[in-house]
């Protein structure tokens, strides 16, 4: 399959590409592409100008501080799943990394692009929510609550671009998808995490058409974090995703099973 | 069209392209390496998958533009002057093909995956095709071929040390 023309350029900074960004209207950010690519070649995308953002080396690095691992957004998934320094400080994420897409897939796609582009079944909107990270543009930061506004759509203005997500650290997290066993996008995934404070947070991806919270599982956990806790827990089937792959209650029972083993491997 | 430069096994190329040409047309067309197969073109299959910079990734889904300066390896440059890679070879020993046509891309994530977790058992090794499908459900073959590959390096290595 063959993408409508562009004009590809590479941006060495996040500056530039912003110059870049402003100078074609029509253009689009290119970072691991997995997602942009598959779009172009069905035609469903066409960008007049493609902006290389992948090479940016300021943008390439994981650093852990006391309380929080900061992430550049043109880190690979690949990367983030064999960081050493993230499997000590917040193994889940690690693992939710390594759960995305397959291994020659996370070679090439980004958290930036990621988070950016807010696929409903998307792994990393569940690890971002479910530590209540904040994610930095050239701009300004947003906390994860106010980022994610529904399907495919963030809080990202027209030339913003995702520079970095910040996760704060947490004494334990945990995340379970059940894949699409073709597509590997989950059907439904749990990422739960609880921090020194004793507060919680349980964020679900692939079951609606957006990641999104679960306040009474929160608070069953913030009592007592034990898979039993939430076993009788349901979230409402309404408005969750009924497709050839599984009915909306179907996700509905997932979201509960897939917390339930989130909390049990949570490390 | 951009002229790209890369280095295709070994050999650096330079070429004029249209910036929406993908890898592996790149590689197939204008190349004329067809090793590298496309079976879905959606990147689900992995028959066209190449290592880039030292590291598997489908060229269905990367334009060649993309590839100003780096090391392209096919299936075409993992002999050695005529001497089969020990994963093709293990391939060969353990009849890990079928019809043959998701090999190169099997091969390709073979290699990949060897030299970043060494030797794995089998589940490890099925998690780590999951890009990869092999239409005639020839697993169980690919999967011994894959795993007695890594015992081999591994043995090489070991005598090496």
């Amino acid at each position: 399959m063959i993408p409508y023309s562009f004009n590809y350029k590479r941006a060495g900074s996040v500056e530039e590409a912003v110059a870049m960004l402003a100078a074609s209207p029509e253009g689009k950010l290119l970072a691991g592409g997995q997602t942009l690519i598959a779009a172009m070649k069905m035609r469903l995308a066409n960008p007049s100008d493609l902006i290389d953002i992948s090479g940016i080396k300021a943008l390439n690095y994981i650093r852990a501080t006391a309380n929080a691992v900061h992430i550049g957004a043109a880190t690979t998934h690949w990367e983030v799943a064999s960081s050493t320094e993230l499997a000590k400080a917040i193994p889940a994420l690690a693992h939710t990394a390594s759960v995305i897409g397959d291994p020659a897939v996370r070679h090439k796609g980004t958290l930036g692009g990621s988070v950016a582009n807010n696929d409903p079944a998307a792994d990393y909107p569940a690890a971002v929510l479910g530590l209540g990270a904040t994610i930095t543009t050239n701009r300004r930061a947003i906390a994860a609550d106010d980022f994610f506004q529904g399907m495919f759509t963030t809080a990202l203005e027209e030339g913003e671009i995702v520079t970095e997500v910040a996760f704060p650290i947490p004494q334990k997290a945990g995340y379970k998808k059940f894949g699409n066993p073709a597509s590997r996008y989950a059907m439904a995934g749990v990422f739960v995490a609880r921090f020194q404070d004793g507060s919680v947070r349980v964020a679900v991806t692939g079951a609606g058409s957006c990641v999104f919270r679960v306040p009474q599982m929160e608070a069953a956990l913030a009592a007592r974090f034990t898979p039993d806790a939430v076993a009788d827990i349901a979230v409402s089937a309404d408005g969750l995703n009924s497709d050839i792959h599984g009915s909306a209650e179907y996700r509905a029972n997932l979201v509960t099973v897939m917390a339930k083993r989130a909390v049990a491997e949570a490390a | 069209m951009t002229v790209v430069s890369m280095t295709v096994n070994g050999k650096p190329v330079s070429l004029e392209t249209e910036d929406r040409t993908l890898l592996v047309y790149f590689l197939r067309e204008q190349m004329r390496l067809t090793g590298t197969h496309i079976g879905c073109d959606t990147t689900q299959c992995g028959a066209c998958a190449v290592h880039v910079n030292g590291k598997v990734v489908k060229s269905c889904s990367v334009f060649a533009v993309q590839l100003e300066g780096a090391e392209v390896i096919t299936i075409e440059g993992l002999a050695d002057d005529g001497k089969l890679h020990p994963v093709q070879e293990a391939f060969r020993d353990n009849h890990g093909l079928q019809c043959g046509f998701c090999t190169p891309g099997m091969i390709m994530t073979a290699v990949d995956m060897i030299r970043r977790r060494g030797v794995m058992d089998r589940e490890t090794i099925r998690h780590e095709l999951e890009g990869n499908i092999c239409r005639c459900t020839g697993y169980v073959n690919i999967v011994s071929a894959i795993e007695d590959a890594s015992k081999r390096i591994a043995g090489k290595a070991e005598k090496a040390a």
